[in-house]
């Protein structure tokens, strides 16, 4: 008889202390409470942004109209870049910068350094990392005039000079002749490093035991980082690959400062740039630009949702990952 | 296949992790490496595996110089305390792996996953990723993976250290009969000394890099060489207690405040004379009885099968394994009567025996 009481009473102390109402208000709020920050954070700065450049997108504002005498346009701005002729050789210029600067440095030359480095004794591999992040160290400009400095126009320049001149390799102006590779080493340089600190953390963090035992199970070297070491770094790979795609294709700083997109090197955000921040003519057209950049937008989300559906992301969440014992 | 170590040494900048290791294990043989961590046993099993390249000696397999031979190059099966099982593969990739590098024909390989899994009992599991087990069925898997190459030579990491105490017991047994009945040659690091007592053909007790002893079970727990075997193996562990050995009236006495234990003259004589020795004594070897060396229950622990009890025999205090129908009570006054026959001495400078070399 007292214990049953004694439930009982328990349950009405419980009832009395956390009113069902109150309850689910409470349950409901106190996240929102604890989240609020970093909501504000995001709606300020990520989304109302999204939605500005949104909305400018489907107005004509200009220099010319100013802030006053603009007018909606609808979809005129999205109309005129599908029938501009810039618009597919942009784009083509675009996908080859990422997919090229991409495969090459920022997933490729990032991952080779990542096991080279953790296959030589740990200080020198620390040495050689650390070399490799003083290009996204160094203020773009200066970095971007030393590489001028390599591939000024003939006669001049180290490549000139002091490079292929004295393998009697004629002067050329190189960076007009082959401005893609520019665009890309420029790039690329910086862009290693990152793929190359988050590779390398993830090899390290794979426990001993398991390179131990691929190498007493009878792997080489190559075939323990093909069999065992590329497999576990399925989910740094697809981060830093969508990430970075992300930031190439809305990066064109050292673009701008190499070639200002001459020489056929204009890519998609620096069109935009260029129409609406800063063109010749003084014009700028902030309802083109905005419409450009909503289509970089669009572009990104749907890179990195074929992203997501390629490396299986769902699959990766789920199952645990190197650690799992 | 046989397994020669030469003297052995392996050195992390000053640091000695393997020092002058000579050790012998014939074909088909069950060796422990038994000693505290940071012994240097695991370092010298990876040493035989071939991912550490020694500072000096030699490693032969079967009069082969192994040295520069490559871990991938070695035919070794080796099994961790963490399983390490890749946790990418299903259980079925994992027993294959090895056989995969090796090119062993598809038919083949897979005939011997499945007889491997059948042996172990893991059949059913051959679809599962290895966080879907248990630790006991990854242990299993573990096993398998070593076992499916056919290797010349088993290594074992302290493979049942992270299991329960019920099912160490079993893997334990099947370790063992799996090893005699496949007579592969195998080495077996571990920390338990009642895991290399009752699996190994012999036992090489490592302290600081260095070997202790390399003996069959039975001789290290009898004869213990240094002190550090002696305290090490056994649990209980043996009592040790400083006496000084007097020649009195034609016999051997070990003696100190509230001690006096006459001593057999074979074992006493060894000691006599030399100053402080230190007398060593199994709980097992002290019995309490009507009359011998006067002393006080200090603490009474109740093992099930015995009572381990802790005497005060003045400043000394000897643990004793009783019959716990003697139910003695804290404060209880009692007498000890020491198994003379199983009396060890050591010098308590090098802290060697004076009995046994």
């Amino acid at each position: 008889m007292s214990e049953s009481a004694s439930t009982a009473q328990a349950l009405e102390v419980g009832k009395a202390r956390y009113p069902e109402e109150k309850a689910s208000l409470r349950s409901l709020l106190s996240p929102l409470l604890f989240m609020a920050p970093a909501i504000v954070l995001v709606v300020v700065f990520f989304f109302i942004p999204v939605v500005i450049v949104l909305v400018i997108s489907l107005t004509d504002m200009s220099t010319a109209t100013g802030f006053n005498n603009w007018k909606w346009v609808q979809f005129d701005n999205y109309l005129r870049i599908a029938t501009h002729p810039n618009t597919l050789p942009v784009l083509r210029n675009t996908l080859m910068y990422v997919a090229l600067t991409l495969a090459l440095f920022n997933v490729g030359m990032a991952l080779v350094i990542a096991l080279l480095t953790t296959h030589i004794p740990r200080r020198s591999g620390f040495l050689f990392r650390a070399l490799w992040l003083l290009p996204r160290l160094t203020p773009s400009v200066v970095y971007i005039m030393m590489w001028k400095y390599v591939a000024a126009d003939a006669p001049y320049g180290i490549l000139n000079q002091h490079l292929l001149g004295p393998l009697g390799i004629p002067p050329t102006n190189w960076l007009p002749a082959q401005p893609w590779i520019f665009v890309i080493l420029t790039n690329g340089f910086i862009g290693a490093s990152f793929g190359m600190v988050i590779f390398t953390s993830a090899i390290e963090s794979i426990p001993r035991d398991y390179m131990v035992a691929a190498l007493v199970d009878g792997c080489s070297l190559w075939q323990r980082i093909r069999y065992l070491i590329l497999p576990l770094l399925r989910w740094p790979l697809l981060f830093v690959t969508t990430y970075q795609t992300l930031s190439l294709l809305t990066s064109f700083e050292q673009i701008l400062l190499l070639t200002e997109g001459q020489f056929g090197t204009e890519v998609w955000s620096l069109w935009a740039y260029q129409r609406a921040l800063s063109n010749y003519w003084g014009n700028f057209q902030w309802g083109f630009g905005a419409a450009l950049a909503a289509v970089l937008v669009l572009i990104g989300v749907v890179m990195a949702l074929v992203y997501m559906r390629y490396f299986q992301f769902n699959q990766l969440v789920q199952e645990p990952k190197i650690e799992a014992l | 296949m046989k397994v020669k170590l030469e003297n052995l040494t392996k050195r992390w900048g000053p640091v000695y992790a393997a020092r002058d290791i000579n050790l012998d294990i014939n074909d088909g043989e069950f060796v422990a490496f038994l000693g505290p961590s940071g012994c240097g046993k695991t370092t010298t099993l990876l040493l035989i595996a071939g991912i550490y390249k020694p500072t000096a000696g030699r490693i032969l397999f079967d009069d082969r110089v192994m040295n520069q031979v490559p871990p991938k190059n070695r035919n070794i099966g080796m099994v961790f305390q963490s399983y390490a099982l890749y946790p990418h593969m299903t259980v079925y990739e994992n027993l294959v792996f090895p056989m995969k590098l090796k090119r062993v024909p598809p038919a083949e390989m897979k005939a011997r996953a499945q007889r491997v899994a059948e042996m172990l009992g893991i059949s059913q599991l051959l679809d599962r990723r290895p966080g879907q087990l248990s630790g006991g069925q990854q242990q299993r898997v573990a096993l398998g993976r070593a076992l499916t190459k056919q290797p010349d030579l088993l290594l074992f990491d302290e493979p049942l250290s992270n299991l329960d105490a019920r099912l160490r017991l079993s893997m334990r047994a099947e370790i063992k009969r799996l090893q005699m009945d496949l007579g592969v040659t195998a080495i077996y690091v571990t920390h338990d000394q009642v895991e290399a007592m009752t699996m190994a053909d012999r036992v090489a007790v490592m302290k600081d890099g260095r070997l202790q002893a390399y003996c069959p079970p039975n001789e290290l727990y009898d004869r213990p060489r240094t002190l550090f075997i002696a305290g090490f193996v056994g649990n209980p562990p043996m009592n040790f207690i400083e006496v000084e050995i007097v020649l009195r009236d034609g016999v051997y006495h070990a003696q100190r405040a509230g001690f006096d234990l006459p001593l057999l003259a074979e074992r006493g004589g060894q000691a006599a004379g030399r100053g402080p020795v230190i007398l060593g004594i199994r709980p097992e070897d002290v019995m309490i009885a009507e009359e011998g060396i006067a002393g006080e229950v200090y603490v009474v622990e109740p093992l099930g099968r015995d009572d381990l009890i802790d005497v005060r025999l003045g400043d000394v205090h000897v643990h004793v394994l009783a019959d716990p129908n003697r139910r003695c009570k804290v404060g209880d006054r009692v007498h000890l009567r020491f198994n003379t026959q199983k009396i060890q001495l050591f010098d308590p400078k090098t802290e060697q025996s004076l009995l046994w070399t």
